[in-house]
């Protein structure tokens, strides 16, 4: 951490922490709905008793723990997919000088812009010919070769010695060993900080999914609590507000304690 | 030998990368010249005809001008909120780390979740601001019913949920600018909005030029809030463009049709990419 700035004047601090008020009181609020009896819902009082019967109810209206499986198998298999994939694929872009290179990885970079998301037509079309339509590999298979995390293994890898990989060699490692013994070992703090992007990202992840799932089965969390929460399914807000605390608790509770390892990370991440 | 390697390592991203962006990108320019295939009518060409039935498309033309409202009204708000936040939790601030994750939290929730909250503010006379506007006596508003506020609503909330993610690529080159810079300015006694205003904001320019165009792909694909809060309506009033993508296939059918309206998004991403080229062009000059 650099020396810390300026105080900030008081007023502005004022405003800051308003600010700061402001943007969880959302959160708060759906705190507040799910711990307290629907007819609190909108009656602040400190003396309401609290109650779990919300949760209770969630838990029963909606296959909660079959959906929290499906999301978990769901960025397990992507992030190991993507930690293989783009190791080879970054390693190959950074260190070996192979004819078309820079053609392939222009094409490469088409993927950030051309997410998967916007191909739901043609990649619907393609999983249905692979027999993949509601399956969680169909759900992942899309996003396993991630450009992103290519072009960020590639720049990491680009800052190792090559005197480190010279000397594995001589050491009479095969460009295979090296990878694994030199490139990864050094590359830590990027899959870290990768994996934490990734898994955020694919455990919010909406639309594909929706697309691609049909059944209980192979539904995420959040294909799940779209279901669970839409108006038609006449389940009331206290309830509701609990549904979505389930979904989000896991995820919500792993940035909370690693907070700073978090946007470190999605800093990292965002200035490569 | 290197070639082999090389070529040997990118291979099993190549396949998918081909399989799953590059092919299917190219199928849809193909299927936006055919007709969509039915059972007793198969697929045939139709040259420019989808075309032609996008030129005539009222909802086409209305959810592009949406998506032109959506990005105009999120977009710089968004970016001048996460400005002032980094800038807050750069600088020394009292708990200044619990105010940095307030900011950030919305980041990590999904946008169901967060429409699944917001959608119960929204509600007419039951929701939290309508309550509050109660206390006030203003009458009862449907917010997400009537068209001419929807949009409005609908932009409040991502720009809540995309403030904070904003304010971590600014809080990153904060980080990386020179202390002395701030030093000099105090001993030449220059004003904090001085020093912002000649210095801090000139410096993060391209740090500007970055979140702006990534927050502008990203507005194309930002829809799941839709499927909670508005279904797109009331009268396709909120409705964006892969929203009506989805419901064209999934709901119409018309994967023809759909395939004609997915490469007009292409096409539109494709601009955004060659400014984005040309920007970092730019930004390589500036150093």
């Amino acid at each position: 951490m650099r020396i810390l700035g300026a105080r900030v004047p008081v007023l502005e601090t004022a405003a800051a922490w308003l600010l700061a008020a402001l943007w969880l009181s959302p959160l708060a609020y759906a705190f507040w709905a799910a711990f307290h009896p629907p007819e609190f819902a909108t009656h602040f009082d400190l003396l309401t008793p609290l109650t779990l019967q919300n949760f209770a109810k969630a838990w029963t209206y909606a296959p909660f723990p079959r959906h929290l499986l499906n999301t978990i198998i769901l960025v397990t298999m992507i992030l190991a997919a993507q930690f293989v994939l783009c190791t080879l694929a970054g390693y190959a872009f950074a260190r070996f000088d192979f004819a078309g290179r820079d053609i392939a990885f222009g094409l490469v970079l088409v993927q950030l812009m051309v997410m998967p998301e916007v191909l739901i037509v043609e990649n619907y079309r393609s999983m249905a010919r692979l027999g993949l339509v509601d399956t969680i590999l169909g759900i992942g298979l899309p996003y396993m070769a991630s450009a992103f995390g290519i072009f960020l293994l590639r720049q990491t890898f680009k800052t190792v010695p090559r005197e480190l990989d010279d000397a594995a060699r001589v050491e009479g490692c095969s460009f295979i060993g090296v990878l694994w013994r030199v490139y990864v070992p050094l590359a830590r703090p990027t899959y870290l900080a990768y994996g934490l992007v990734s898994v955020s990202y694919h455990w919010n992840n909406f639309l594909w999914p929706l697309v691609i799932t049909n059944s209980v089965e192979t539904r995420p969390l959040t294909v799940g609590l779209a279901i669970f929460g839409a108006p038609e399914s006449g389940v009331d807000w206290a309830v509701i507000s609990a549904g979505t605390l389930m979904a989000v608790s896991p995820l919500l509770v792993a940035f909370l304690l690693f907070q700073r390892q978090f946007i470190q990370s999605f800093m990292q991440a965002g200035i490569k | 030998m290197k070639h082999v390697y090389g070529w040997l390592l990118l291979t099993p991203a190549a396949i998918l990368l081909i399989a799953f962006t590059h092919y299917p990108a190219a199928a849809t320019l193909l299927d936006s010249f055919f007709s969509t295939g039915t059972v007793v009518r198969p697929s045939r060409f139709v040259g420019v005809g989808n075309y032609a039935a996008l030129a005539d498309d009222p909802i086409f033309w209305q959810v592009l001008r949406n998506n032109a409202w959506f990005a105009l009204g999120t977009i710089p708000t968004a970016i001048a909120i996460a400005l002032v936040m980094a800038l807050w939790v750069n600088d020394r601030l009292p708990a200044r780390a619990l105010v940095r994750m307030a900011y950030f939290t919305p980041t990590i929730l999904p946008m169901i979740a967060v429409a699944n909250i917001w959608l119960f503010f929204y509600t007419p006379q039951i929701g939290l601001i309508d309550q509050f506007r109660a206390l006030f006596g203003a009458a009862s508003h449907n917010w997400l019913g009537d068209p001419t506020t929807v949009l409005g609503a609908t932009m409040v909330m991502v720009v809540w949920k995309e403030a904070g993610f904003f304010m971590i690529f600014y809080l990153a080159a904060l980080q990386s600018m020179p202390p002395e810079l701030e030093e000099a300015a105090k001993v030449e006694g220059a004003s904090r909005w001085y020093y912002f205003r000649r210095v801090t904001f000139p410096l993060l320019m391209p740090t500007t030029l970055f979140v702006l165009v990534n927050a502008t792909i990203n507005s194309f694909k930002l829809v799941d809030h839709l499927f909670i809060l508005t279904k797109g309506g009331p009268d396709n009033a909120s409705s964006l463009l892969l929203y009506y993508i989805y419901q064209v296939a999934f709901s119409f059918f018309e994967t023809a049709y759909a395939a004609t309206l997915t490469v007009v998004l292409l096409a539109m991403l494709a601009v955004l990419a060659l400014l984005q080229f040309l920007l970092i062009e730019r930004r390589v000059h500036y150093r």
